[in-house]
């Protein structure tokens, strides 16, 4: 247990909760130095979660944390994180737009001033950038807006790797390369194992289990908040893997007897034209369910915006049938936060239940009474404050908005987000319901599972629609690999 | 919008510039007299105290935030420097010290309770304004012979407000733009979540600019009273309005960290050129203040159309 000893970063039973949902239930993770640990598991395992609490950014609840050895628990933040040279390329990426690469690596490195801070800034990005991705056309002096994500994504990584007076100890990766191609996510990875060569550590991130068994020394996988594995790479194979990243709730009592490959021959609902390097057109018919899938952010919410732009104005674009939105950003874009549930819920449907050009205050209260039994939504009044609901029962009254009105095409961007399962399962079968109703559903969702309960799907990378897959196809697998495949 | 050589963004970084030509180009046209030593003094001397009121917006507009006190400060500032800074100028210069303690202390209070800056300084635009009445009830006072002294100077061939203001542009290019502070302040209006993450305060930061501004807010009351030599509770009030617009005019955004400090000086001298320029075309004065503000939209205009031939790129 040498190396146990001597481990570079440390967590011991670590648990975090955000409200009612328990991120973290008791975690224990080594990094020992020279070491790169692969960290794999679905969406909502928690794998973000630790990662943020391995940086400083969360505090955990529960739990130690020991850095160099030392337990720093209670006292351990960013700045800490920092100058123990632990550092983080987040998913959401942490550039700002408004600076030039040289100036983001100067916020990066406090160390960094003098009257020749820029030139030396200039210098470290570049040498580094230079080093992990050969010819990657950035110049220290360009506006980070002004880049294309792939290569904001490569400043951004090259920016960890960059050693001033605080050496970079332990890189954390989430996902580093969701928005770069292949040839460019071979160089990140090579560069990793010659990083843990000199015995310095990484975490490495990614749905891509190719990536993880090819550049990890161990691989921990993580569900449900725990680590549920924890092995030497070369005893893991990707069916090793899969298995113990394990298959979340297996509701085949679920499945519709509905055939597997066909499309239906309901009448076409919503037909976008392809554009260029588009792998197909997008189609949705009469009482079909169809999903956007792909990495999160791939252009899904631009194309269910662009339907919803399309209904009601003519143009090659044919959107047939009135449109509701179901938004999965309920703070910026979904809940009135001063209305009541009841006028929450109305709001979409405002039109049709007027009385002499007045709303119909008796009306409301029925469609609103109407969709708390149907969606069990909990609350003792439906004219109590929409922000007395819990999240989930907010998204529930964002379901009811777009049901309760005579919509007949429904767009949901992703709107499970952070929602419990025992509330997923009831709006699932609700959707199934109105479906077989005649509405269409058109279903933006970053989690695999849910589209088992799509009839079709078109998967999205970088704004495009890369492929066009059945029902039987919808496995996680099928879906990386047809968005990574079309980047090649 | 594609043509060989028009290349957006250097169209948007001359935009400032170039109207400000365009209007002097004017003027000299109009009135050639103008286009003198003593004529440029004149156009210009004004442009002074609203350079520096716009560069004190400037460092809120950085941050995200928005200051609608600016006018009823500078106001407050000038009524100091007629009276106290006059009578007895200790008083008067730990009074003006106090105002900046103020203003920083109003950025931590806007940072730590997550306050929308437009309400907070919204209400202290009133506080000011009573305080200015408090110190100076009727116009009038007297500035301090060496602050008209300053502002009435006369430097060989190039007149003050030309000089004053390239001074002003080059010292806050270089302190926000080039200095390594400078950049951790714009990355907070840029991402401010990346640079907590960093390990920078965003606390700290949020005070820096605050108390710049109110350092500039105060210097712009001085300037003022140099010039007019007298102060009066209303004499900046519409500050606020001008510095906004010349902070936009100058090439700033109002979110993202976007900001110029020689574009808004540009654009504080373009603004306080909009007056002259209408009064020169003889336009009734009833219409003056409509007129400066389609000028303010012709400009504005501009920059949106070229953002989207960039866009469309």
């Amino acid at each position: 247990m040498a190396a146990e000893a001597a481990a570079l970063a440390k967590l011991d039973g670590v648990e975090k909760h955000f409200g009612a949902v328990r991120a973290l239930a008791g975690v224990d993770l080594t990094v020992a130095p020279g070491e790169c640990v692969g960290l794999v598991g679905h969406n909502g395992a928690g794998k973000s979660t630790l990662m943020n609490v391995l940086a400083g950014v969360f505090a955990p609840d529960q739990g130690t944390i020991q850095i160099g050895g030392e337990n720093v628990t209670g006292k351990y933040s960013v700045v800490s994180a920092q100058s123990e040279g632990v550092r983080c390329v987040f998913q959401e990426l942490s550039l700002c737009p408004n600076l030039t690469v040289a100036e983001n690596t100067r916020i990066m490195h406090p160390s960094l001033t003098g009257l020749a801070w820029r030139r030396k800034a200039s210098a470290l990005i570049i040498a580094k950038l230079d080093e992990i991705f050969p010819n990657h056309g950035i110049s220290a002096s360009s506006v980070v807006g002004d880049l294309s994500i792939a290569q904001r994504q490569m400043v951004e990584i090259a920016r960890a790797f960059t050693e001033t007076d605080t050496e970079a100890r332990l890189v954390i990766l989430d996902e580093p390369t969701s928005s770069l191609d292949e040839i460019i996510a071979q160089q990140l990875l090579t560069y990793v194992r010659k990083h843990a060569a000199t015995g310095r550590s990484a975490v490495l991130i990614s749905h891509l289990l190719g990536e993880i068994l090819s550049t990890s020394d161990r691989i921990v996988v993580m569900r449900d908040g725990t680590v549920v594995a924890s092995r030497q790479a070369g005893e893991f194979d990707r069916d090793a893997l899969v298995a113990a990243m394990g298959h979340v709730a297996d509701d085949s009592e679920e499945d519709e007897t509905k055939d597997a490959a066909a499309r239906s021959e309901e009448p076409i609902r919503v037909s976008m034209k392809r554009r260029e390097g588009e792998a197909s057109d997008f189609i949705a018919r009469r009482g079909e369910i169809v999903g956007l899938a792909g990495l999160g952010g791939q252009g899904q919410t631009r194309m269910l915006l662009r339907i919803f732009d399309a209904s009601g104005s003519s143009g090659q674009d044919d959107v047939d049938g009135t449109v509701a939105f179901i938004a999965g950003d309920r703070q910026t874009d979904g809940i009135f936060p001063l209305w009541w549930i009841s006028e929450n819920i109305a709001v979409g449907s405002l039109r049709e239940r007027l009385r002499r050009l007045l709303i119909d205050y008796g009306a409301q209260d029925g469609l609103a009474r109407d969709w708390r039994d149907r969606l069990s939504i909990q609350t003792p009044d439906m004219n109590n404050n929409i922000l007395s609901l819990s999240g989930g029962n907010q998204q529930k009254a964002l379901f009811a908005r777009a049901l309760g009105s005579k919509a007949e095409i429904i767009l949901m961007d992703d709107p499970m987000r952070g929602v419990d399962v025992g509330t997923k399962r009831e709006v699932y079968a609700i959707l199934h319901q109105e479906a077989a109703k005649g509405r269409t559903f058109l279903w933006y969702t970053t989690e695999t599972d849910e589209l088992k309960h799509c009839d079709h799907a078109y998967v999205f990378n970088n704004g495009a629609i890369v492929a066009d897959l059945a029902r039987d196809e919808l496995t996680e697998e099928r879906v990386l690999q047809a968005s990574f495949q079309a980047l090649a | 919008m594609n043509r060989i050589g028009f290349n957006p963004r250097l169209a948007r970084a001359l935009l400032p510039a170039l109207s400000l030509a365009v209007i002097l180009g004017t003027i000299f046209y109009l009135q050639p007299r103008t286009m003198s030593y003593f004529g440029l003094n004149l156009l210009l001397n004004l442009a002074i105290p609203i350079a520096l009121a716009t560069i004190a917006q400037m460092f809120i507009i950085c941050v995200n935030d928005l200051d609608l006190s600016i006018g009823s400060y500078v106001s407050f500032t000038a009524c100091i420097a007629a009276t106290l800074l006059h009578d007895t100028p200790l008083l008067g210069l730990a009074a003006l010290i106090g105002c900046v303690i103020v203003y920083a202390a109003l950025g931590a209070l806007i940072h730590i309770r997550n306050l929308p800056a437009i309400v907070v300084t919204l209400g202290m635009s009133f506080v000011w304004m009573g305080a200015a009445i408090l110190v100076l009830p009727t116009p009038g006072g007297e500035a301090p012979t060496w602050l008209s002294g300053l502002m009435g100077w006369d430097p060989p061939y190039v007149p003050f407000p030309i000089i004053a203001s390239i001074v002003i542009a080059v010292i806050i290019h270089i302190g926000l733009m080039w200095s390594p502070y400078g950049a951790v302040l714009r990355g907070v209006g840029g991402n401010p979540k990346a640079v907590q993450r960093a390990g920078w305060s965003l606390l700290r930061a949020k005070i820096t600019m605050y108390a710049l501004a109110g350092v500039f807010g105060a210097l712009a009351g001085l300037a003022l009273v140099g010039l007019t030599t007298s102060a009066d509770a209303n004499i900046a009030l519409r500050y606020t309005l001008l510095s906004i617009a010349g902070v936009i005019l100058g090439g700033g955004e109002f979110v993202g960290g976007r900001v110029s400090p020689i574009g808004a000086v540009i654009g504080a001298m373009t603004l306080t050129l909009a007056g002259s320029f209408l009064s020169f075309l003889r336009l009734n004065p009833d219409w003056q203040i409509g007129a400066q503000g389609a000028i303010l939209i012709i400009v504005l205009a501009l920059r949106v159309l070229i953002n989207r031939s960039e866009a469309r790129r």
